[in-house]
């Protein structure tokens, strides 16, 4: 056997804090030989960055690692800090989650790509130069030469991820580490980025290590699969394997855990009821508007940035709409314009049959009641001040007025009893508790006032893949519990199709596909909508690597030209960003499935 | 997580004990500001300081303007150095002045006022700063524009210049002290409560609370106010000995108080002028001075490791 470029042998990483040593990574074993793709999954807190970072000396002050690290056959843990920069940078590289943090502002991109050049193998300029240029042309960043001299706050998150690894390959290197390297991005930035790495292993032979928390990523990319849980590796072998023959139960409990955007009725998960029949409609929203001004510099003209630019549905009641897109489709901003928490600049809201419009802000303050919302982000939505308790009593004490303090208690206890929180934890606070039940809080909270309408605003986009599991199996049964409709907004394909009856699909404030959900992603009309539902990836290897590469490669454009509305109606494009474009109308192409016209 | 994983278990073994007591971010914090040594340990020293001040006074055999004429500028008994021209004998522990009065009774005396000043100058600009602050921020736009453009021009105001003006326009007197420096230095309270309250503004807990039906005040009152009230109280321990210094600072140049009352910085003044004949009217209140500063800066910090842990 050759020797394999990186090895780790019984590598123990402890850390030091003030509630007592935690054991961060238990005894990891691990070989990655040429060209081969090593994939680590495991949950948050799991250990599987720190693995990593400790490998390479990147462990913070209070952590230890001990046991052996190998690089070629060299024991490199414990190096001098002057000894690990030769090697980190130029022959082990590593590209992080958020590439805006990773990257020096103030320098231009192609500075700083050079300065990696100089720094560890001292070319002359114009070689640099030469060799940053086939960098950034081989991770496919359109006009390159231009993009050399922009500096990172310019380029949008999947260009800068793209000049991350084209910084992490620059000196060639034998082993690219990347943490969670797509996390940040999304869907078709992802497939982009993810295809990208591919034809480093393939062409370049580069040892890949990546660590996600995404079965589907890892599916596509990896050789091998090693699962981490509380620091020990539970779980290792062949892609194939893993996906196909799990031994451990953590392992089938990931598999079983993650969304399947092909299967979306499995067995063990709840149930999505089936849609009303006859119900009325409950909410009716009509051209919805909602426009910010944006100056691009204090004398510039104010442009409207159009987060929301004419969105027409209907919601009927017990019904669950999916609203899917990728970052800055304006999927928020409908949600809280909806509820009533942001001003429309046009179109109506109608909830059943009275038009929201004309109310003032006392009768929407009553109407409150009748519509909640789930915030993404668990611990944030929560007052860090308040028990959650009084936090989820809140909507209570102010929508209903009339209850007393004991009744206002009976109820917050049995509502958390339904969303299985503790009844007795009612006087903890939201940082005594993990994200999964902080969000179970979030929902009792939306819930204590039996609205007939719930958003759910990225509701388990920050949760780990079993506890999203959890979340979303319970709030399908609190759909056929209490018969609310929902409105359920992800960037996550799959899960929308898990849990909606019909799926809205938004590109840029506008409604490019809207059908039931079957329909909807079994004949994907829009290339759009094709592109999103061909970006997720799929947990199963041998289908990824079916799969055909990634069609879009370019990203959303700026939203505040509006030449952008018309990416796929170029036929119809008047070309100047300020100039009034055509609207691409919405054809029924099948019963209940409305298309966007498109070349 | 290994700690989460333990957390899951005691909340599981505290199941069945009904309704679990939470720990509150302010018992957090406090028992990590009482983990503090050196915060300790200056709350202890200040809080004998203060008692001091309040109590020694009133038992002490001399008065703060009893004069002594065969006392003017005598060392204290035990003073090391045997070449000073007299010895103050009696309860006179740090020795005299340049007219004779007892100095330890003076130095407590200006620890009276040093601290009435910074406690009360402190919390004029609390109560300023914060309502200022957080109008401004809680009501965004155009008021607010035009709320801080009034304290970027107060700020570009030199101090001394302005402490000049009112002292020549009005009498120099005791409440102007205050007036003047409180003037000054709710600017800054103003504007740290204004940024606290625009990042809380957008933070989801509140658009919950909207969701949920809360009124404006409501949400000022409920989450605005107890969430900015961390930040607030650091900065406030922070500007006590900045306006203790200030005090001083006025009362060094002859802007302070008025003979006879007297402040550590008129003292230091004093000692200043002597301190090659009789440097122990320098060094004692100077010493407390520097004490009572180091106390409240070791407290300040301790209080902002203990409201924010992440900021360590």
């Amino acid at each position: 056997m050759p020797t394999p470029i990186f090895e780790v042998k019984n590598l123990d990483v402890r850390f030091s804090t003030p509630d007592g040593e935690v054991h961060a990574v238990k005894n990891a074993n691990f070989r990655i030989d040429e060209g081969e793709c090593l994939g680590v999954v495991g949950e948050s807190g799991s250990g599987k960055s720190q693995l990593f970072l400790s490998t390479i000396g990147l462990l913070s002050g209070n952590g230890v690692a001990t046991g052996s690290v190998l690089y070629r056959g060299r024991e490199i843990l414990g190096l001098s800090e002057r000894k690990l920069n030769e090697l980190r940078g130029s022959k082990i590289t590593m590209i992080f989650q958020d590439p805006l943090t990773s990257l020096t502002p103030h320098l231009t991109v192609g500075a700083q790509l050079m300065e990696t050049l100089r720094v560890h193998q001292r070319v002359p300029p114009d070689e640099a130069q030469r060799r940053v240029l086939e960098a950034l042309e081989l991770v496919r960043i359109p006009e390159a030469k231009q993009r050399m001299r922009q500096y990172p706050h310019e380029l949008s998150g999947g260009m800068r991820q793209r000049v991350m690894i084209a910084m992490a390959t620059v000196c060639g290197p034998d082993l690219l580490i990347a943490d969670e390297p797509t996390t940040a991005l999304d869907v078709t930035v992802q497939a982009q980025i993810l295809d990208i790495m591919r034809d480093l292993k393939n062409e370049l032979k580069t040892a890949i290590a990546i660590v996600s928390h995404d079965m589907g990523v890892i599916a596509g990319l990896a050789d091998y699969v090693q699962v981490m849980r509380y620091g020990e590796i539970v779980e290792t072998g062949s892609v194939d394997e893993i996906f196909y023959k799990p031994a451990h139960d953590y392992t089938k409990m990931l598999l079983d855990a993650m969304p399947r955007i092909d299967r979306p009725d499995r067995q063990g998960h709840a149930q999505l009821a089936p849609m009303p029949t006859g119900s009325k409609t409950l909410l009716d929203v009509r051209d919805l508007k909602v426009h910010f001004s944006v100056k691009a510099s204090m004398f510039a003209k104010k442009k409207p940035l159009r987060a929301v630019d004419g969105v027409s549905f209907i919601l009927r009641e017990g019904e669950t709409l999916g609203v899917v897109g990728e970052s800055g489709c304006g999927k928020s901003t409908l949600a809280r314009a909806v509820l009533k928490l942001l001003p429309k600049t046009e179109g109506a809201v109608v909830w059943c049959g009275h038009d929201l419009a004309p109310m003032t802000q006392e009768e929407i303050r009553k109407l409150r009641r009748e519509f909640q919302i789930v915030f993404q982000d668990p611990l944030a939505s929560l007052d860090p001040r308040m028990t959650i308790g009084q936090s989820i009593a809140e909507p209570l004490r102010t929508l209903k007025p009339e209850l007393s303090r004991k009744e206002v208690r009976a109820e917050v206890s049995e509502m958390m009893a339904r969303v299985g929180l503790e009844p007795g934890w009612i006087n903890r606070y939201p940082h005594e508790f993990s994200g999964g039940q902080n969000q179970r809080a979030g929902i009792a909270r939306a819930m204590i006032v039996r609205p007939r309408l719930v958003i759910c605003d990225e509701a388990v986009s920050a949760l780990d893949v079993s506890i999203q599991s959890q979340i979303v199996d319970l709030l399908v049964r609190l759909q056929a519990e209490f018969g609310m409709s929902l409105i359920f907004i992800s960037h996550d394909l799959s899960i929308v199709r898990q849990v909606s009856h019909r799926v809205m699909v938004l590109y840029l404030g506008r409604v490019v596909e809207l059908a039931d959900r079957d329909a909807i992603y079994q004949n994907p009309r829009h290339p759009y909508t094709r592109a999103l539902i061909g970006a997720v990836p799929v947990p199963d290897p041998k289908l990824e690597r079916s799969k055909p590469r990634a069609k879009i490669t370019t990203d959303l454009p700026s939203p505040l030209d509006t030449r952008a509305q018309l990416t796929f109606l170029k036929s119809k494009v008047i070309d100047d960003p300020d100039a009034v474009q055509y609207r691409p109308q919405l054809i029924e192409v099948a019963p209940g499935h409305l298309v966007a016209e498109h070349d | 997580m290994i700690a989460t994983g333990t957390s899951a278990a005691n909340a599981e073994a505290m199941m069945s004990a009904q309704n679990v007591q939470g720990r509150s971010l302010w018992v957090d914090a406090r028992r990590r500001l009482f983990r503090n040594k050196a915060a300790v340990v200056s709350m202890i020293i200040l809080a004998l300081i203060t008692l001091a001040a309040i109590f020694l006074p009133l038992i002490w055999p001399y008065g703060y303007e009893d004069i002594d004429y065969a006392l003017v500028s005598c060392a204290p008994d035990w003073w090391p150095d045997p070449d000073v021209m007299c010895h103050s004998g009696g309860m006179h522990w740090f020795g005299s002045d340049s007219v004779g009065r007892d100095l330890f009774v003076r130095v407590l005396y200006g620890a009276r006022v040093s601290l009435a000043v910074g406690l009360v100058a402190t919390f004029v600009s609390l109560v300023i700063g914060v309502t200022y602050g957080a109008t401004a921020g809680f009501l965004g736009g155009m008021i607010d524009n035009l709320m801080m453009r009034v304290v970027d021009i107060l700020y570009s105001l030199p101090f001394i210049f302005f402490v000049i003006i009112l002292m020549v326009i009005f009498e120099q007197s005791f409440i102007l002290l205050f007036v003047a420096i409180g003037a000054v230095e709710w600017l800054t309270m103003a504007r740290i409560v204004r940024g606290q309250t625009l990042s809380i503004k957008e933070k989801e807990f509140i658009e919950a609370a909207r969701a949920g039906g809360v009124t404006q005040g409501g949400i000022i009152a409920r989450h605005i106010v107890p969430n900015v009230v961390g930040p607030v109280i650091v900065y406030v321990t922070l500007t006590i000995p900045s306006v203790i210094l200030s005090e001083s600072f006025l009362s060094f140049l002859g802007l302070g108080v008025r003979e006879p009352l007297t402040s550590w910085g008129v003292l230091i003044a004093d000692g200043a002028n002597q301190l090659e004949t009789a440097p122990w009217m320098l060094i004692f209140p100077a010493f407390f001075m520097a004490v009572t500063l180091f106390c409240f800066n070791f407290i300040g910090d301790g209080l902002r490791d203990a409201l924010d842990p992440k900021d360590r």
